[in-house]
């Protein structure tokens, strides 16, 4: 392969080789994404005019329950974000710099095993610990702590914890694989030059996690804004979350138009927010999803 | 019976990278059975001509010939040559045994067939029964020996061999140095080298081309190459060697006086090419001079200097003391001798030295002479 | 902070107090999902009683449909079976390519290609889902308006759930595969082409042996990443539905244990692809 027997057959081999990846992104991401786009910029189909128009956009905005839904799911999707890095952050530093060789490795692999079972099968293993009729209440009344089961599905606790519990694993990987790159060497010296456990963690672990830790953050945001089964199951009526919306325009009321311009603005939040990451942490893209 | 005698020879070979030719016009020719090495810095395009004569690379111009058969247009795959990778090029996912039958089976040698031979094979590099083992088990000297026989078990007209001892700490590679000439007197095989380790070039070969620039600058035995080098490169490249930058001022029966900026003179036997009034490098080696403590009575054309201790470098039987001439202000380094006499010199003592001027080489300065 | 340096016992304590509380967090809702699947009672709810088999071996005589007899549950298996086998051969398959694309060729607007290749990987599965169901009717309300033809894979339906699938479980074959071809040392196919292989031998004994855990590795996550997938699924899905969509259905309106006894076998079938990737891993990696 070092020196191809004549131009045209290596040609030929580049085109072969081309063909499969240009069609799968021109006709999977980019053409379906230019045509939601242009559909997004339609009247609904009803209207008659085939003007193009922000009409769509402005219904968003007009309509109260449409944007705080999406001011919603972002920020619980931030703050469950944030949740999913506390709880993550021991874990992932347990792995990678306490736990002894055969112990770490039974470690991330209990972390592992839950997220290579279906979604589904976890959001109903909740279901049952958390509602009224569940194991949870029943075991508060036993105890003596309520007279009555309580719901504990439909809150935005529950979402969040379903949430953090969907995202665990997504925060976990990058935070262990950069903190076992840390020199525990650079940690004695710290400590040896008179640093505290705190300080030492916010002058010399933080700085060098940085990179996981966004790469971290950006994989659990953005998946945590298009999931659809946890918020909606766990948070059922309650749970106000815009890719609900989306699929309400889309399949519910046929909406298609309103429901493309949804869908554009959610890709918009998420494409910027995976950009402010980037920018934040002066990253390339390409380096954190090979990361995540 | 016409077996050609030459396995490798190659006629003006040319490869040209854009501007940079890396390989430049070379015609060289190997005898059947011979060590073979080359010898060069890195970037002189020595592995551009291995990789050419191997069929990764074609010339841009000039004929390979191997075993006397032009190489034009045969894939590497179909060449008579085997090589020795740098990094040895182990497949790491096959075993001991795999890897060395691995050129059999592609030739579609049966199995019951491949399998004496790689026995056989490995008896004779000395791994008997290791067949079964994992590559990365072994240690760096017994991979070098799987990497030759790999090769050996195709019985190749030529083996060519990528500075293979150079991922090897210092011990292994001299142990590995031996072995290979054993290996190569045993299989009759020729065997082009090429490393940028003079020692090893020396150690090894029956005759060695020095390289640079993409041209051979001297091809000969490896004492030729120490004591009659060609050209100003070639002195200081192989082995350690004390320059003097003077002006020729006056030539008798081949001895030239070269005169430093300094004004001091010596003297040296002088290329053909340097003529009086040209600026001359001369170069003499450590154990080629003599060190006295009281000032000889010496003979001839040998003169003698004065020169203060500057540092002693101990090592065993390579020891050797730095001087500074009084006058010129040169540093000379000069080989203490082995007979334990002169080991008491301290530093910045004050001795005398002299050398015979039919050991110093006098060349015309080439500018470009840099190592 | 680490055990080179002196901890507290408190420190210590805390630190595994909390491992154990994680763990628990991470297996709770899964115990519970095993355990309700041998409940003897039409909801998978607390009190217990009693074990049953029911929910795996129960048909229309003892008035419950067990997991083997619920012909839509086991449909819905097959059919994420089929779309996960599909998706799982493109995607490979084009992974593949795309390595050698990536690893291999030169040619202008690499640099680009290979970004955008990681793309799928940031854009939500709903929207994926809707702009594929969107481009796809457009195509074939084109198709029909102009050349009369009706196009029915172009309605939602499994073909678009395995299109969607398949257009971001793709870039994710193509991250595993081309990390590995990276890694690969040229000089190896130098050598195997120096001991008289063919183009083709170098490929099969060199090659592709070394590319095997991945390939390995990315089929065992482009399957469990279809058969699990819901987001895309839930967009581009007609009349015949996988099983996590079916599951979702069911869940809404309050399911019987029998989703727990289906639950089981996911369970174990997921760990069994973990183990065994894991093993391999570790046998690459020695």
């Amino acid at each position: 392969m070092s020196e191809p027997a004549n131009r045209t057959q290596s040609r030929l081999l580049l085109a072969l080789l081309l063909i499969p990846g240009v069609l799968w992104l021109v006709l999977l991401i980019l053409l379906p994404h230019v045509d939601l786009a242009i559909l997004s910029l339609k009247p609904h189909a009803g209207a008659g005019t085939q003007q193009l128009s922000l009409s769509q956009y402005g219904t968003f905005f007009e309509e109260p329950l449409y944007w705080h839904v999406f001011v919603r799911t972002a920020l619980v999707s931030g703050l469950s974000t944030l949740l999913t890095l506390l709880v993550a952050f021991p874990i992932a530093w347990t792995i990678a710099k306490i736990a002894k060789e055969r112990t770490r490795s039974y470690l991330f692999l209990a972390c592992l095993i839950p997220f290579w079972i279906s979604e589904t099968v976890r959001t109903l293993g909740w279901m049952i610990l958390l509602r009224e009729s569940g194991v949870l209440p029943a075991l508060l009344v036993k105890l003596g702590i309520t007279n009555a089961p309580i719901e504990m599905l439909y809150h935005d606790a529950t979402i969040l914890i379903g949430l953090v519990y969907t995202s665990l694993l997504f925060m976990v990987v990058p935070l262990v694989s950069s903190l076992e790159s840390l020199d525990n060497s650079l940690i004695e010296a710290a400590y040896d030059l008179g640093g505290k456990g705190l300080t030492v963690l916010r002058t010399i672990v933080l700085p060098h996690a940085a990179p996981g830790i966004t790469a971290g953050c950006i994989v659990v945001f953005m998946m945590t804004l298009g999931n659809y089964l946890t918020p909606t199951l766990l948070g059922g009526k309650n749970s106000q979350w815009f890719t609900e919306q989306i699929y309400t325009q889309f399949i519910t009321r046929f909406n298609w138009e309103q429901g493309a311009a949804f869908g554009f603005l959610l890709l918009s939040l998420s494409v910027a927010m995976v950009w402010a990451g980037l920018k934040v942490s002066g990253q390339q893209f390409a380096d954190v999803m090979r990361r995540a | 019976m016409n077996t050609p005698a030459l396995d490798l020879e190659l006629r003006d070979v040319i490869k040209r990278y854009g501007d940079h030719t890396a390989v430049n016009e070379l015609s060289f020719a190997v005898p059947r059975g011979s060590f073979f090495s080359i010898l060069g810095p890195s970037g002189c395009g020595k592995t551009t001509l291995l990789r050419m004569i191997a069929g990764f690379i074609s010339p841009d111009s000039g004929d390979v010939y191997i075993g006397g058969v032009n190489m034009k247009n045969i894939a590497p795959n179909r060449r008579p040559v085997n090589m020795v990778f740098q990094q040895l090029a182990l497949f790491p996912m096959m075993s001991v045994g795999e890897n060395v039958a691995y050129g059999l089976a592609r030739r579609g040698v049966a199995r019951l067939e491949q399998k004496k031979k790689v026995a056989d094979m490995l008896a004779r590099v000395g791994l008997a029964g290791s067949e079964n083992k994992p590559v990365d088990a072994l240690s760096g000297g017994q991979r070098q020996r799987v990497a030759i026989a790999r090769s050996l078990v195709l019985e190749p007209t030529l083996l060519l061999l990528d500075e293979p001892l150079g991922a090897l700490d210092l011990k292994l590679r001299e142990h590995m140095k031996l072995e290979l000439k054993q290996l190569q007197a045993a299989f009759g095989t020729t065997f082009v080298y090429i490393t940028h380790d003079q020692s090893e070039a020396l150690v090894l070969s029956d005759r060695v081309a020095v390289m640079n620039n993409g041209r051979f600058e001297q091809i000969g035995s490896p004492q030729e190459l120490y004591y009659a080098a060609a050209t100003p490169f070639v002195a200081s490249f192989v082995g350690a060697n004390n320059r003097i930058d003077g002006v020729l001022k006056g030539i008798a029966s081949g001895i030239g006086d070269v005169v430093t900026s300094t004004g001091v003179s010596f003297f040296a036997k002088i290329s053909a090419r340097a003529s009086v009034g040209s600026t001359t490098q001369v170069f003499i080696r450590p154990e080629s001079i003599s060190l006295y403590r009281q000032q000889p009575s010496l003979s001839g054309q040998m003169s003698c200097y004065q020169g203060a201790v500057t540092s002693l470098l101990f090592d065993g039987a390579n020891s050797s003391v730095l001087l500074q001439e009084l006058t010129s202000g040169l540093e000379f380094r000069v080989a203490l001798p082995q007979t334990g006499h002169l080991s008491d010199l301290k530093t910045g003592e004050r001795v005398y030295f002299s050398f015979d001027p039919e050991r110093a080489l006098g060349y015309l300065a080439e500018p470009s002479t840099r190592v | 902070m680490i055990p080179s340096l002196p901890r507290s016992i408190a420190v210590r304590w805390g630190n595994g107090a909390y491992v154990t509380l994680f763990l628990l967090f991470l297996f709770l809702p899964l115990a519970i999902v095993a355990v309700f699947a041998f409940n003897d009672a039409p909801y998978p709810a607390p009190p217990w009683h009693g074990f049953t088999l029911d929910w795996f071996i129960g048909n229309s005589e003892l008035n419950r449909t067990g997991l083997f007899a619920d012909t839509e549950l086991l449909g819905s298996i097959w059919t994420s079976c089929t779309v996960a086998l599909w998706v799982t051969g493109l995607s490979v398959t084009v992974g593949t390519l795309n390595a050698f694309l990536l690893e291999r060729a030169q040619f202008p607007g690499k640099s680009a290609l290979s970004v955008l290749m990681l793309v799928p990987l940031v854009i939500p599965g709903v929207i994926l889902g809707i702009s594929i169901l969107a481009f796809a009717s457009r195509l074939a309300t084109l198709a029909d308006d102009m050349f009369g033809l009706d196009l029915d894979f172009l309605r939602p339906g499994l073909p678009l759930v395995v299109a969607g699938q398949f257009s971001y479980i793709a870039a994710i074959a193509t991250v595993t595969i081309s990390s590995r071809l990276k890694r690969f040392d040229l000089t190896l196919e130098d050598a195997a082409y120096n001991l008289g292989a063919s183009w083709f031998a170098v490929f099969r004994t060199i090659t592709l042996p070394f590319l095997k855990p991945a390939l390995i590795g990315s089929a065992a996550i482009a399957f469990l990443m279809s058969f699990e997938n819901f987001n895309t699924t839930l967009m581009l899905v007609g009349s015949d539905s996988p099983l996590t969509i079916l599951m979702y259905g069911r869940m809404r309106e309050g399911a019987s244990p029998v989703l727990n006894a289906v639950s089981i076998f996911l369970m174990i079938a997921s760990a069994a692809v973990a183990f065994a990737l894991m093993r391999s891993g570790k046998r690459t990696r020695s």
